[in-house]
């Protein structure tokens, strides 16, 4: 990993970031687009071959953010690594704005797929990797999914597709907080044996925690060959990482600020910014 | 331009081949092609391009949601991808797909959804879409087309090859009755006038086109004039020819191997109330699901054949 401190700054800026735009809009989903923020930061700060300034280069890396309503985790780093002012942030869902809840590539530059209807990304993450690998080329793509959105079908047609097509240009992060809107995983659908089900689909699969930058670095360096099985990493994370408050509620997948958990934002806003990582 | 052959005959080739035939001269010239199928490469005549072109052929398995994303993945890395499975499976198996990853984000991404309506024979009614053409014409950037005989259908998927977005292009799979000359060409979103009348309009798609000609004569042999239009771009319609052969024969019958609702009665009737309203019938499937059975029993036994065009046209004169 190139600069470990630097991702960590970026991590802290985009959760900074992220919980500034949606508190300014007043509700919006913080715990998921939290929990994705370390991957994100490690992604967009050291692993991915990118260039903000072309964000069509037909040579770089692509990311697909399967579990779309963590779009703002996004475009906080999107914004952070200069595809548009950070000033824009502060639109998410306003009238006529260009960073809608869930990503949409037509709308916001550096978005490489649109998303938001769970189990779709995977399938085109899967399309790209599948079009990189039969030309040869070196481009690499990665895809976030949340533990909820397994609960798709289309997920598990997708893992069989990948494995079939020994994928090993696609890394798929399966984002595992283990809540989903209505409940934890375990009231709703549970997930059982998760790593095991990736082994069986025969998908290399490591479990890290979802807030360690190194361990995710480590996770998907040096670049996978041919030989190689396609790659799962299982982030063990908490919803709403990052932030006390967050991780503590028992449901932090939507929130509609009250006065009282306004202030609780705030506070937490103003220790990320104080921190010296 | 387009030229009309009057003998009615049954096409040499079958759609099938045609689109096997097509798709491996395109590969064959290095366009940037990937044709997806899902488990269904024998029906379409598509195992032998497969298996000579395995890098352009792709069998994704029964997974039709993760095809659409799949080919959705291709287009935004370049490719060309058309995607191949029965109407039904095309349609209403995958209907979010069609809109979140293909047509609301605009990518380049040809469906071919064959065994339209009652062709589907004797997989019968499980197998059988009334409803793919109405649900598909509801996304907004959608082009949907129902494609004639095997002149059309090679000169489309030529065509498609250069066109960028999402469209919809459905046929049967075996061999059409042949209604246009060879070298004939065709402008997507343009109806074709293939006999003019004074009074009353046959318009008509996919198999339906080649009863409505048989209709017209039966007409003629009744003295009334039958003009015929074969809309194979059931979207964008071609709204011109509609108002002007309102205009001009007074009536209207649609003609369609699909439900009358949503499909092209419906969007025929659309045009004529907001721009020249005229009485019409619809010739089509009404208010049921499909059956086993031959085509002949089928067009029969669901309304679909020339005899009831007559009919309908009747009921207006």
């Amino acid at each position: 990993m190139k600069d470990v401190q630097e991702v960590r700054e970026l991590a802290r800026h985009i959760r900074i970031e992220t919980l500034k735009m949606l508190t300014g809009l007043g509700f919006g989903h913080y715990g998921g687009s939290m929990s994705v923020v370390e991957t994100l930061a490690v992604l967009y700060g050291d692993v991915m071959r990118i260039d903000p300034t072309k964000p069509d280069w037909q040579e770089r890396d692509y990311f697909v953010l399967s579990k779309g309503h963590a779009g703002p985790a996004l475009y906080a780093t999107l914004a952070l690594k200069g595809y548009f002012p950070v000033s824009e942030l502060q639109t998410l869902n306003q009238n006529g704005t260009r960073l809608p809840s869930h990503p949409d590539r037509l709308r916001t530059t550096g978005v490489d797929a649109t998303t938001g209807s769970l189990g779709q990304g995977v399938s085109i993450a899967a399309g790209m990797a599948l079009s990189h690998k039969l030309a040869g080329r070196s481009n690499r793509v990665f895809c976030i999914l949340g533990d909820g959105e397994l609960n798709e079908g289309q997920c598990w047609e997708a893992f069989q597709f990948i494995a079939h097509h020994n994928l090993h240009n696609l890394t798929l992060f399966i984002d595992y907080n283990k809540q989903q809107l209505d409940g934890t995983l375990d009231e709703v659908i549970k997930p059982f044996d998760l790593a095991g089900k990736f082994s069986a689909f025969g998908f290399d699969v490591q479990t890290i925690k979802g807030d360690d930058v190194e361990a995710i670095s480590e996770a998907v360096t040096p670049v996978r060959h041919a030989e190689q099985r396609p790659l799962v990493v299982i982030l063990d994370s908490i919803k709403g990482q990052g932030v006390k408050y967050l991780e503590q509620l028992a449901n932090s997948h939507h929130l509609r600020l009250t006065p009282d958990v306004k202030l609780e934002i705030e506070n937490a806003i103003a220790e990320l910014e104080a921190a010296h990582v | 331009m387009f030229e009309v052959t009057l003998e009615l005959q049954k096409d040499a080739v079958e759609m099938r081949k045609v689109y096997a035939n097509t798709v491996r001269e395109k590969i064959v010239e290095n366009t940037p092609i990937i044709a997806l199928e899902a488990d269904l490469m024998s029906s379409m005549a598509m195992d032998g391009v497969h298996k000579d072109h395995p890098q352009h052929v792709i069998n994704c398995g029964i997974m039709e949601a993760n095809v659409i994303g799949v080919a959705a993945g291709l287009s935004l890395t370049g490719r060309v991808p058309f995607v191949h499975t029965f109407t039904a499976f095309a349609s209403r198996r995958c209907f979010d797909q069609l809109f979140m990853s293909l047509d609301y984000q605009k990518n380049n991404v040809k469906i071919i959804a064959s065994d339209a309506g009652v062709s589907a024979c004797h997989n019968g009614g499980t197998h059988m879409s009334f409803e793919d053409m109405g649900i598909v014409r509801g996304l907004a950037n959608s082009v949907v087309m129902e494609v004639t005989d095997a002149v059309m259908f090679r000169n489309i998927l030529l065509q498609l090859m250069d066109l960028k977005g999402f469209y919809w292009v459905r046929t049967i799979r075996k061999q059409a009755t042949q209604v246009y000359k060879e070298g004939s060409t065709f402008t997507i979103g343009k109806a074709n006038l293939l006999r003019d009348g004074s009074d009353v309009t046959l318009i008509a798609n996919g198999i339906m086109v080649a009863e409505a000609l048989k209709a017209a004569e039966m007409l003629e042999r009744e003295g009334v004039s039958a003009a015929v239009i074969d809309m194979f771009t059931l979207k964008p319609i071609d709204k011109d020819i509609i108002i002007k052969y309102a205009a001009k024969t007074g009536k209207i019958v649609t003609c369609e191997n699909h439900s009358i609702h949503n499909g092209l009665g419906s969007a025929v009737a659309e045009v004529l109330v907001e721009n020249h309203p005229v009485p019409m019938r619809r010739v089509g499937v009404k208010e049921r699901y499909g059956q086993v059975g031959t085509q002949e029993f089928l067009q029969q036994e669901y309304g679909l054949t020339a005899e009831h065009i007559l009919e309908a046209a009747k009921a207006l004169l």
